[in-house]
């Protein structure tokens, strides 16, 4: 493995209800720069918390979590300024609905990084250029497809120059048809060189992207490997009757 | 036509006499000054109370012990008590305390039955706002705060924008409802419209007219508002397709 360790886990915990419910049980893992990191698994299974915890949208109960060597976990941390360099990716989109399709992009840029607003204006601009929809720059998020919508999601966390992107099940909520248009976006993101983490039921995606797949099952991480090895030569009972299912 | 001639004296009497119209016009100028400001002043009081009041509400689990949560439970049991006070006693009895306690000293009818108004309309306001606000996806709250944005801020630049427009509807049944209530402001000497029949009534001693025209005067006035609020409920659905 090469690159720097980006993101750090440690024995994470997250329980809830007191503790009787454990969402996460132990997580350790290392995200390295430029890897492509899928997490799989039945749902329950934890991954999305996990996710959620990379940039503390949800707060753990137990470990850390390290981010540029510092662990964010820590109360006099200040989340927000982190945050500002991972970006986040949601199953339901969460474009803003109020303003156009720039505005949803060029808000952060410009209230966050103090850039001016060309500036934010013409990166957005070459962004929505990229992913094929630069005629849509005035539209209003309740005009688009949801393919549309999440392509725009995508480069409006990407507008803010992240080190990371987290994925969470970006295309569950998805027609089938437009699957593809915004797997496309994300190959493309990772042919770049982007570190991503994504949280994904696309097991086509996973072996095709992916630089190392993570099997989670009961709030614990059960297998981890490349993508070509964890397909074809499940150890563990638990992601065979898995693979069995989603294959 | 005897009717019709008693009916004509009745209106000269009534209305013409003395250009005593002029009391339901001034009357009408007061009660639109005292409900456009009371609504507003409101609507201040209202988004403050509902955010604070929310934002207890969503954060209180994770806040941790602290001073920043200490003023946030003040704030909050401020703004309960407020609601209770100001929900539990009835409209009239808080202008009287306020004219005639708080006020004392003042003369200024019309100022005080805004600032009355505008305090108890918050309350209901603050209601209206903080439905408004827990009716917004969570989604939206953390799409804001993943880009980078703190609490203060997603709430300013994608919450309430939303919330606000979400809301304007009821906002604009407030006005309607506080134009009737402002119907009481009498009791601490402002002529207002209602105010304005009930002296040309005791002047003339002929109230039917007079009470007739006030009435007429305040429907017609909440029928041209809600006409109103029902073209903007219209459009707002419109720009959200």
């Amino acid at each position: 493995m090469s690159g720097k360790v980006l993101i750090s886990v440690k024995n994470l915990q997250k329980h809830f209800d007191g503790g009787t419910i454990h969402a996460l049980d132990g997580v350790s893992a290392d995200i390295r720069k430029g890897e492509v990191v899928v997490v799989i698994g039945p749902s329950g299974s934890g991954k999305s918390t996990f996710l959620r915890c990379l940039n503390l949208l949800e707060r753990p109960t137990g470990g850390s979590v390290t981010f540029d060597g510092v662990d964010i976990t820590d109360p006099k941390v200040n989340i927000d300024l982190h945050r500002q360099k991972m970006g986040m990716v949601f199953q339901h989109f969460n474009l803003f609905p109020h303003m156009t399709i720039l505005e949803n992009m060029t808000l952060a840029p410009i209230k966050l990084l103090k850039k001016g607003k060309a500036e934010a204006e013409a990166k957005a601009r070459s962004l929505l250029e990229r992913v094929g929809l630069a005629d849509r720059a005035g539209a209003y998020p309740s005009q688009l497809s949801g393919g549309q919508k999440q392509r725009i999601a995508i480069v409006r966390a990407l507008c803010m120059e992240p080190e990371v992107m987290l994925f969470d099940e970006p295309t569950s909520a998805l027609d089938p048809e437009m699957v593809g248009e915004v797997l496309e976006v994300m190959k493309d993101l990772a042919r770049d060189g982007m570190t991503m983490v994504v949280v994904t039921h696309e097991m086509g995606f996973a072996r095709e992207v992916g630089s190392r797949v993570i099997f989670m099952d009961g709030g614990v991480i059960v297998e981890e490997n490349t993508p070509a090895e964890l397909f074809a030569n499940p150890r563990s009972d638990r992601l065979k009757t898995f693979l069995a299912k989603v294959l | 036509m005897e009717w019709f001639d008693r009916l004509k004296a009745d209106f000269y009497l009534n209305f013409i006499q003395e250009d005593r119209w002029r009391f339901l016009t001034s009357g009408l100028l007061n009660t639109l000054q005292i409900t456009l400001f009371a609504v507003l002043l409101g609507i201040a009081i209202g988004v403050v109370v509902a955010i604070v009041r929310s934002t207890y509400d969503k954060t209180r689990d994770e806040l941790r012990p602290g001073a920043g949560r200490f003023f946030l439970s003040l704030a909050n049991g401020l703004c309960q008590v407020y609601l209770t006070v100001i929900r539990g006693t009835p409209v009239v009895v808080q202008l009287m305390i306020m004219y005639y306690i708080i006020f004392a000293s003042s003369r200024n009818g019309v100022a005080v039955a805004t600032l009355a108004f505008g305090v108890n309309s918050g309350a209901y306001v603050a209601e209206i706002f903080r439905a408004g606000i827990m009716s917004i996806d969570q989604g939206q709250f953390e799409a804001g705060r993943s880009l980078g944005f703190n609490y203060v801020r997603t709430m300013q630049y994608i919450i309430v924008p939303q919330a606000f427009k979400n809301v304007l509807p009821s906002l604009a049944n407030e006005f309607i409802v506080l134009l009737k209530e402002t119907s009481v402001a009498g009791y601490v000497t402002v002529r207002d419209l209602t105010m304005g029949g009930n002296i040309i009534r005791s002047v003339t001693y002929s109230p039917f007219l007079p009470l007739l025209a006030v009435a007429l005067v305040y429907l017609v006035m909440v029928m041209f508002f809600t006409w109103l609020v029902g073209k903007l409920e219209r459009r707002l659905r419109n720009s959200e397709r």
